[in-house]
Formats: C-alpha cells, structure tokens, sequence
C-alpha cells in the first residue's frame, strides 16, 4: 500500500544525517527529562494534578472563557474571537495595518504555524520575523518546524553554519555554537529595537485573574511582548486555567517534560497593556482565541482528553516511529503522537486519518504524558473510526483484510480449532521466509521453531493450566 | 464579531460538560530552614551560569568592581526604585557611571539598546527550588531595565526567598491583583535550539549578577 505517509516515512528514513541529529537530540532530552523527575512518587502526583487541572478547565471551558474575556477586557487586553485559520489570520492582519506596520516581531508560536500566518503575512507584504533561534533557522532555510519544542532539531552546525553563511555575508563564518547564537544576538538586536509590532503564542491564559504566561529561554519572547507598541497574542481556545495557582504545577511538569529544567530562564505574566504611569511595555495588548476544530474535540468525552496537551513535547521525545521519521516525516504542523491524534481530528479523518497508524501503540507516549493523555487508547479509537468509515467504499484490500480478520476470530474463538491452525503453521514454517516479503529485504526474516510451544511444553508435562 | 464569539461558546456549551470539581490542590512547598533556601536558591542560580554574591551594606562597592571589571561603561537603574538612594549613597566615585531611566521608553530606546551596558533593580521575591528572581516592574523600574543592558543586576534580601512559586502565589494572594507584567527570571538568557547545547546570551542579558544581602 503507498500512500503519501508511507511515501514521506521512506523519505525521511532516507536521510542518514536527519535521523542521527534527530536520535542524538532525543536521546539527551530522554536522559535530561529523567534527572528531572528523581522522586517517581512526586512525579505520579504532579501528574495527577496536571490532568484534574486541564479536565477541570475543559469542563467548564466556555464558562472560562467568558471569564478570561471579561477579566482581560477589565485589564485592557482586547479579546478576539476566530473560528478558523482565516479568522484569525484576518483579524492579525487588521490590527498590524491599523499601525501601518510592514514586520512584526515573533516570539515562538505553533499556533502562528498552525494557521500559517506567516505565509500569509508575507502575500499580504508584511514581513513576519522569526527571533527564536531555531524558529529563526527554520525561516531562513524556508522550512517548517520538526519538533514543537526545538523546531530546528533535526539540523546540525555544520548545516547552521552555512545556513547563516548565506543569509549574513557580513558575519564570519563559524561552526562554534556560541559564535552562531552570538552571530543570531546581532542580526535581531536592530529589529528588536525598531519593530513596532510583536506576535507571541500563550502557555496558559489564566481566567480568574486575565493573565496569559509565556515561558521561553532567550528573551525573545519578552523582548517580543515588551519592545513594541503592539503585542498580540494567538492561543487556542483549549489553553485556558481557571486559577492563577494552577500555573505552579503544570508549569513545573510543562519545563521539566520538555527539557529537564526546573524552570525556563523567564516566565512572563502579563495582564494588560502599559498604563498611563509606566515608562515602557506595549499600548495595546490583543489577545487572539482560536478554534479551528478544537470545538469539536470538545464534543467528544473521549477525544476530549486530546486538549489537555500543554505542548511539551516528551511524547515525541520519547516515540520510536518520531525518532526515526522526524517531523518532517508527518507531514502536519504537530508531529509524534500528539500530531497523530490531533491532526486527525484538526483537519478530518478524511485528510490526516493515516496519522493514526503511525504508531506501534508501546505506549511510551502515554507513560511520560504530563497530563495523562492516554494517546495509544485515543489511537485506537481512530483507527476504528476510519476503518468504520473505510467500510463503505471499501477496496479489493479492505475486504481481503476483513475476511482474514473473520477467519482469525473464528480460529482463535476455539482451543482445539486453534491448537490445529498452530500445528498447521508449524508445519508450513518453511514457507514464512516467502510470505514475509518486503519485509525481510533490510531484515534478518524469523525461522519458526519446528515444533510447536504446546508440543514441547506437553513432552515436559505441563498442563493447559 | 460578536456573532462568531457567541456561535464559538455556543458550539461549546452545547457539548456535554459534566461536574468535575476544581482541584484542591494542597501547596506544594518545601520545609526548609531560612539557611536552606538560601543555600538552594544559590545552587540552582549558579547551575543556570547566575553569578551570586553574599554581601553587606557596602554592595553597591562590590557591585561597581564587577562591573567595572566586566568593562562595563555606566549603570542603569530607576530613581525612583525601592533601593536607589541606597545604591546611589554606597556608589564609589571610580565606579563606571551611574545613569538614571526614568523617561518613557519611546525618549530612551536608542540609549538603552545602543549605550546601557547594565541593569539594575531589586526584586519582589525569590524562589529557592528553582533559583528564580520574582520582579513585578514598575513605572519606577520599567520592564526592559532587566531585559536589554547585557548585565543585569539584582539586590534581594535573604528573608525574602520562598520555597516554590506555589507558596508565593498563594502565600501573597497574587490572584487577587497581578500587575501589568510579573516575571519569573532564572539565570542569563539561553538557547539549546543548535545540537541542543546551552549557548548564554542570546537576545536577553548574557549575565545575572544576584546580590544576596
């Protein structure tokens, strides 16, 4: 079966200095988030937490989010409502033309990626500026993130290196990584100075008190939120907390998940514009509230669960099939697991229902989930939908798969119908090297035993007990 | 507008919502002694490349020769700030020069971006499992004081460390009033995004100095 996936998957496979990047990254995430949980029992019960938090506020979700209107139009954050990409992208473009701006500044935002808003702004001939530094690689070499925490994961230095070699002939070349991040410091710091607009993502928008956190290491994000007259911020609607308390421990599950930091060097509250007394900050605060099917999610108690995600990104560290395909592998805006249940839902079975098979269902995803998604179940469930939906015009394959799926039922529905299909299998061992195929073109392809396990486990007298 | 906000919580509240009671979340904090704290709240600082010093009355002594021993020209800092007269009192004559920022951002953004080469402010609190500096800024010490100069320097008071931010959120009731920004500030800017390894200084200041008196 080829399918775009399967295509893309092959693709990515094929790229030996991708996957060792990616590989060596995950594996120090891996070893960086462990050292940040020591006491497993502490763990268990953060976790705990995180999960009653996130259900708690998707239970009363639109309540808080009239909450959070209310509170941040009290602080002077002006609230906008978008049901899709366009929506939202129309209304950004409203506010920057309102300024007479021609570039915004960006702090890191999947959100901004999700409705393509920079592809966007730049039809529009508003140059939408990248200040993260891997968000910024990613925009030089005009590609998309690989990973939603470190976008730019999957490149090396030595690739870096050139990258910037290309775009600022004026710097020396370097591979060192501190000259790189130096060289990045320089290019932005007129910008930064000079722009007169900023665009954020949210973390978390707390309602009872109006006030959107963004955790970032650089200063961009500050720097993006507190330089300009303008800030607006894009978030989808699921990110709200109903108490500003709540930020304590999903803030420590969210830092110690993604990267193994107690904290991020900032964590910025801000809840509302400059006022009249203050030296700086920006005039007007916006704040963007994005569905684009996210209320539809909401609609399902099970699927539910997919919008507790705090974004930060150990289940892909953590994934075999996101460690060998990357991000680029899947093809979407989120990738890994969480990429897999979410996009599917996001954009319909129709278009990225495949998403689901793109997992071996181990289950490691779910034992890291700070918040308790249970991912491999959510799986499941949409495997089911689309092979439901895959019913009705059902190819030559399907049915094929289906009848095997019957006669397999039917087989192990009985012992001694069972016990005879085994003793036929072992028989026949000698054809699996024909019937596994393609699959043993790259792998050794498994003998099976002569004889049957119950055959040899009765010669040494153990009962079916 | 008004149309798709009401359709958007619409749409939501027809969705079946269900009684899940709020969390009762019990406060995650530390029994440390006062000595504890502070001895943690200096490990973690120093782990993120933070430079701590203990110090006295005379700090602002101390201060002037780090900073004139890292080159640099002058000082900012608020007049208006909690401890400027303390600052400006102790400030010895040879220390590089002291510069007030107390005009609105849009007089002094050339200055601060092409000339300030440090910060200074003091802090609200300080939060010792993760060595983090809490500012509220203020029109007294506006926000980029602690974001553009490429130092930054911080005065706090032993006594002023608590355990965790949960303590401190619910031990200072914040809910009940934030300010326009409060931050969370632990050790000089960083970035990992190349081979994930730390590179300090990207676009925040590339050193911390923490006063701890």
């Amino acid at each position: 079966m080829t399918t775009e996936l399967r295509v893309r998957a092959a693709q990515a496979l094929g790229r030996d200095r991708v996957r060792a990047n990616i590989r060596r990254a995950m594996d120090g995430l891996i070893d960086k988030r462990r050292a940040a949980f020591p006491d497993t029992e502490e763990l268990e019960r953060l976790r705990d937490q995180g999960k009653a938090i996130r259900d708690h506020a998707l239970a009363k979700l639109p309540a808080l989010l009239e909450q959070l209107e209310q509170n941040c139009t009290a602080n002077g954050i002006r609230v906008h409502w978008a049901q899709d990409a366009d929506a939202a992208n129309g209304i950004i473009l409203d506010i920057i033309r309102r300024h007479g701006g021609t570039a915004i500044i960006k702090g890191k935002s999947m959100v901004s990626e999700e409705i393509g808003l920079n592809r966007f702004l730049e039809e529009k001939g508003v140059e939408p500026i990248e200040t993260d530094l891997g968000e910024l690689i990613i925009q030089l070499a005009q590609e998309h993130p690989s990973h939603i925490v470190a976008p730019a994961v999957h490149k090396d230095r030595r690739e870096i290196a050139e990258l910037f070699n290309r775009h600022y002939p004026d710097e020396p070349y370097s591979e060192d990584i501190e000259r790189l991040t130096a060289m990045a410091r320089r290019v932005m710091r007129e910008r930064f100075k000079a722009t007169k607009i900023g665009l954020s993502g949210v973390n978390f928008a707390v309602a009872e008190t109006g006030t959107l956190c963004l955790i970032e290491n650089e200063g961009n994000g500050r720097l993006s939120t507190t330089a300009p007259d303008v800030h607006i911020a894009v978030t989808g609607i699921e990110k709200v907390v109903a108490r500003l308390e709540h930020l304590a421990p999903l803030l420590t599950l969210l830092t110690r998940s993604a990267t193994g930091q107690p904290i991020t060097t900032y964590v910025n509250m801000i809840s509302g514009p400059r006022k009249p007394e203050e030296l700086d900050g920006p005039h007007e605060v916006h704040l963007v509230l994005l569905d684009n099917g996210r209320s539809r999610i909401h609609a399902d108690p099970e699927l539910r669960a997919t919008l507790r995600c705090i974004r930060c990104a150990a289940c892909m560290n953590h994934c075999p099939v996101y460690v060998r395909i990357g991000g680029h592998g899947y093809g979407t805006v989120y990738p890994g697991p969480i990429g897999a249940i979410l996009e599917p839902q996001l954009q319909g079975l129709a278009r990225q229902g495949e998403l689901a098979q793109a997992s071996t269902l181990c289950g490691a995803c779910a034992a890291v989930c700070p918040v308790r998604i249970p991912i491999p179940q959510l799986l499941n469930r949409l495997r089911f939908e689309q092979a439901q939906a895959g019913r009705k015009d059902a190819g030559a394959g399907a049915w094929m798969e289906r009848h095997l799926w019957r006669l397999w039922a039917w087989i192990y529905a009985s012992p001694a119908r069972y016990e005879r299909f085994m003793g036929l299998v072992t028989s026949l061992g000698w054809l699996a090297k024909i019937s596994v195929g393609p699959w043993a073109r790259t792998r050794t392809a498994p003998r099976i035993a002569k004889r049957s396990l119950h055959d040899l486990a009765r010669e040494e007298g153990l009962s079916n007990d | 507008m008004t149309n798709t906000r009401e359709q958007m919580l619409a749409r939501l509240r027809t969705n079946p919502l269900g009684e899940v009671p709020a969390p009762e979340l019990e406060v995650r904090r530390f029994a440390w002694s006062l000595d504890e704290a502070v001895e943690k709240f200096e490990l973690m600082l120093k782990a993120v490349r933070a430079e701590v010093y203990h110090v006295g009355h005379d700090w602002p002594c101390l201060l002037a020769e780090q900073l004139t021993q890292a080159g640099a020209r002058n000082l900012y800092y608020g007049p208006e700030g909690p401890l400027s007269q303390r600052l400006t009192r102790g400030w010895p004559e040879t220390g590089p020069q002291l510069a007030a920022l107390d005009r609105p951002i849009e007089e002094t953004r050339e200055t601060l971006f092409d000339q300030a080469d440090a910060g200074f402010t003091s802090c609200v609190a300080g939060i010792a499992e993760t060595g983090s500096l809490v500012l509220w800024p203020t029109p007294a010490e506006p926000r980029l004081l602690s974001l553009v100069p490429p130092i930054h320097c911080v005065l706090i008071e032993r006594d002023q460390i608590r355990s965790t931010l949960h303590e401190l959120i619910v031990q200072e009731s914040w809910c009940k009033g934030m300010p326009t920004n409060a931050l969370l500030i632990s050790g000089p800017s960083k970035s990992a995004d190349i081979e994930q390894t730390l590179a300090y200084g990207v676009h925040g200041p590339e050193r911390l100095l923490v006063l701890i008196q």
